[in-house]
């Protein structure tokens, strides 16, 4: 990572007058030379300046060295675009025009990201407030033309219960050529509020941005505001933050194997994972009362401890229920039938991932070993590893696996750390965020890397508070592992990635 | 493959029956679970806004007065106004019923049961035997979705009462909506219903369906179903998400297939009560 660049721990706040504001142009080399050499870019995002200006900020993430780099410079109405060669960025560089107005020039596929209005009062970049009645999705398609070549498309309303997205598919026969997913529909404006705080609220936000990955999000927030207090957490509270991370993660990969199996028509695995799903959902709820891990979570630790028996007991609980969770897949992963139809499918290749930054298992099932809680490690992590584990072949099988395997992992994690919790306090007092920093908050969730940047102004306020859900990175990821698969597949596919639309859309 | 159909049956026998005893039976939540808060205002100091003061959604009205009532349609059943609370005038109960028929009923005072109104006979007579819904996340965070598809699961299994999600609203008896309903999803959340046939049912389930909950007043939302005048709602069902069971009661008591006012209980999980964190 260049010297040029503030470099920083994961969740460690600096001050915000030692970003070096950089030119643009050089700004953009830095950026591209990282992101070519296999860094990454894990945050994005502007502030309008007020002069018709807009401060951008880039984070950059060197997994080798456990280091993030920040860097920021000052963008008028336009800059070059670098998604042709670091297709990884396309996205960032669609959001900051959608949000401040920059215009990526020369980029492939500037459209909207989630239609939401600008940052700035002034006129929306893609030209949809002045028609009230424009909806996500109202725009120009890539589509296909030929013989016998058709359109197909699905959503927003979906045919489970789903959260709503647009599917266009366009196809030749069964044959997919090429999927494009339209999101947006699930824009509810977190970071417009979340500004400003924090305050009374925006705990109860951070845990609403995926309703899913509550544990994950909350984390990042709280690590986040610690870092910018200074906060030192004690370690029972640590080892109980990182247990409930580990249980989240368990109830979404267990919950999805049922929902793969059921995609499949396998209904053994699909009833049964279905069911034990909750026995990790409920063992969240009885450490906090709610079943998502809402309400935990507090800057300083946690609002919630166990006793030692009840801890045991909790313990005892998710090593039975992982038991029957192994017994469950094993016949899913042992049925040639089940295996016939994930085996080749939906094929991600290491490089295609690479070049598109997945995070999270998606990734990890392509042999892209990348794992926030083993290279950005914070909290119980630093002291207890967790073994990353990987696939190969980069297609639903793989995805599906590697999500077996890790469960397996965090439920050895969660009965260890539950058997021998630290004594000692949960929570310690947390100051309000010193003013004028910045910090990045990296968590592993169980999607992927999550990311939050809080940036305090001179009275100790969120000026900006960006958040990045691993589906941002990921949901191109489905849509080019869907090229040349059979429609029918579709679904298969989706599960397999399971990716957030709110998490995405804000 | 002879193998695998006795590996399936074998595991069959060992999982054993996962179906919940509710409502047959008593319901079972641990011990820490949050249900329909009770409020003793006479405990209260007088002026005193411990418990305002600390809740994301000003979901306590007129706090530290004998008319202190809770509006369980913006409550997230979060801990902080139980644990900013001096004096214990806040309790969050295991009651899991909390279903209202009317947005008015949804605001609490004092220590009372609320129990939904059977939807009137006639429409009862259709559908109360056979309801299929059809889902519209309107901004919904997938807390509720991942809670209502919890209700059709082996535990929950609502499909015994014959109510089931359906992938059309043209095979749809109603239409049940989670979110704040964004702006972008608006004109589907209004398409879907019209594409319902009568007679219908609406059920808005979840804080942000019923009032915006954390999103209430960001501009891009319209605060719940109540900015959706067009929709009548038959049901809200609270809860940041409610439980599967809280959604079943409301069903179920709409259907007049639950009734009465008995709590049933079972004995508390494996973990004991909150110790202040």
């Amino acid at each position: 990572m260049p010297s040029r660049i503030l470099q920083a721990w994961n969740a460690e706040a600096v001050d915000l007058a030692l970003v070096p504001v950089l030119p643009v142009e050089a700004f953009q080399q830095i950026v591209a030379d990282t992101v070519t050499a296999g860094g990454r870019m894990s945050a994005y995002f502007g502030r309008p300046a007020g002069d018709g200006m807009v401060d951008v900020t880039a984070v950059l993430a060197d997994d080798s060295q456990g280091k993030l780099g920040v860097l920021a410079t000052r963008m008028g109405k336009s800059c070059a675009s670098l998604a042709a060669e670091c297709p990884s960025l396309q996205l960032f560089e669609r959001e900051l025009y959608e949000q401040c107005g920059v215009r990526p020039e020369g980029h492939p596929w500037l459209k909207p990201v989630r239609f939401e209005p600008p940052l700035a009062e002034g006129v929306d970049p893609f030209g949809r407030r002045a028609d009230p009645r424009v909806i996500p999705g109202d725009y120009p398609f890539f589509r296909v033309e030929g013989e016998e070549v058709h359109e197909v498309a699905v959503g927003p309303v979906h045919a489970g219960i789903i959260e709503p997205g647009h599917f266009r598919f366009q196809c030749h026969g069964e044959h997919v050529f090429f999927l494009e997913i339209a999101l947006g529909y699930q824009h509810r404006g977190a970071e417009r509020l979340l500004a400003g705080g924090p305050d009374r609220r925006t705990l109860a936000l951070v845990e609403s941005v995926a309703g899913d990955t509550v544990v994950g999000h909350g984390l990042a927030y709280v690590n986040a505001v610690e870092g910018l207090a200074g906060c030192q957490i004690p370690p029972r509270a640590a080892v109980l933050r990182g247990v409930a991370l580990e249980l989240e993660r368990l109830a979404n990969h267990v919950g999805d194997l049922g929902m793969l199996a059921g995609d499949v028509g396998f209904l053994p695995t699909a009833s049964y994972c279905g069911a034990l799903r909750a026995d990790f959902l409920n063992a969240l709820a009885e450490v906090c009362g709610n079943r998502f891990g809402r309400g935990l979570l507090v800057p300083g630790g946690v609002r919630f401890d166990l006793d030692s028996g009840a801890a045991d007991r909790l313990a005892d609980k998710v090593q039975k229920a992982w038991e029957s969770v192994e017994a469950a897949a094993r016949l899913f992963f042992d049925s040639p039938s089940a295996r016939n139809r994930t085996d080749g499918t939906g094929v991600v290749t290491r490089d295609l991932c690479n070049q598109l930054g997945l995070v999270g298992p998606a990734a990890r099932a392509c042999g892209v070993s990348r794992d926030v809680r083993r290279d950005h490690a914070t909290g119980v992590f630093r002291f207890v590893h967790v073994p990353t584990v990987t696939g190969e072949t980069g297609d639903v099988f793989a995805r599906a696996w590697v999500r077996l395997m890790e469960s397996e992992r965090s439920a050895e994690f969660a009965v260890r750390q539950l058997r021998s919790l630290p004594a000692g306090p949960v929570r310690a007092p947390c100051a309000p965020p010193v003013a004028g920093r910045l910090v990045v908050s990296l968590m592993e969730g169980w999607r992927g890397e999550i990311a939050h940047v809080a940036v305090t102004g001179g009275d100790g306020r969120f000026a900006r508070y960006k958040i990045k859900d691993p589906s941002f990175h990921n949901w191109m990821g489905l849509a080019m592992a869907l090229r040349g698969e059979q429609i029918s597949d579709f679904p298969l596919c989706n599960k397999s990635f399971n990716l957030s639309y709110c998490g995405h859309d804000l | 493959m002879i193998d695998d159909l006795v590996n399936i049956v074998r595991f069959r026998t060992r999982f054993g029956r996962q179906t919940v005893a509710y409502p047959e039976g008593p319901a079972r939540f641990p011990e820490r679970f949050r249900g329909r808060p009770a409020l003793d205002p006479a405990r209260c100091p007088d002026g005193c806004r411990s418990c305002a003061d600390a809740c994301p959604t000003d979901a306590i009205l007129d706090p530290g007065r004998p008319t202190m009532r809770l509006d369980t349609g913006r409550c997230l059943f979060c801990p902080a106004c139980e644990q900013a609370c001096p004096e214990g005038a806040i309790r969050f109960t295991r009651d899991y019923r909390l279903s209202a028929r009317t947005r008015d009923e949804l605001v609490l005072s004092e220590d009372a049961p609320r129990l939904a109104a059977a939807v009137e006979e006639r429409v009862r007579g259709v559908l109360g035997r056979a309801l299929r819904l059809r889902q519209v996340s309107a901004g919904g965070c997938n807390g509720c979705e991942a809670e209502l598809n919890a209700s059709g699961n082996i535990q929950f299994d609502l499909s015994r009462f014959g109510v089931q999600f359906v992938a059309s609203p043209r095979h749809a008896d109603g239409i049940v909506v989670t979110g704040p309903v964004t702006e972008n999803m608006r004109l589907a959340a209004l398409k879907t219903w019209e594409a319902t046939p009568a007679p219908r049912i609406v059920i808005a389930v979840g804080a942000c369906a019923l009032s915006g909950g954390v999103f209430r007043d960001s501009p891009v939302q319209a605060n719940g179903m109540p900015g959706l005048p067009e929709i009548p709602v038959d049901l809200w069902v609270p809860g940041c998400p409610p439980h599967p069971i809280t959604f079943m009661d409301g069903v179920l008591r709409l259907l007049g297939r639950v009734a009465g006012d008995e709590l049933r209980l079972a004995g508390t999980g494996i973990v004991g009560p909150a110790s202040p964190g």
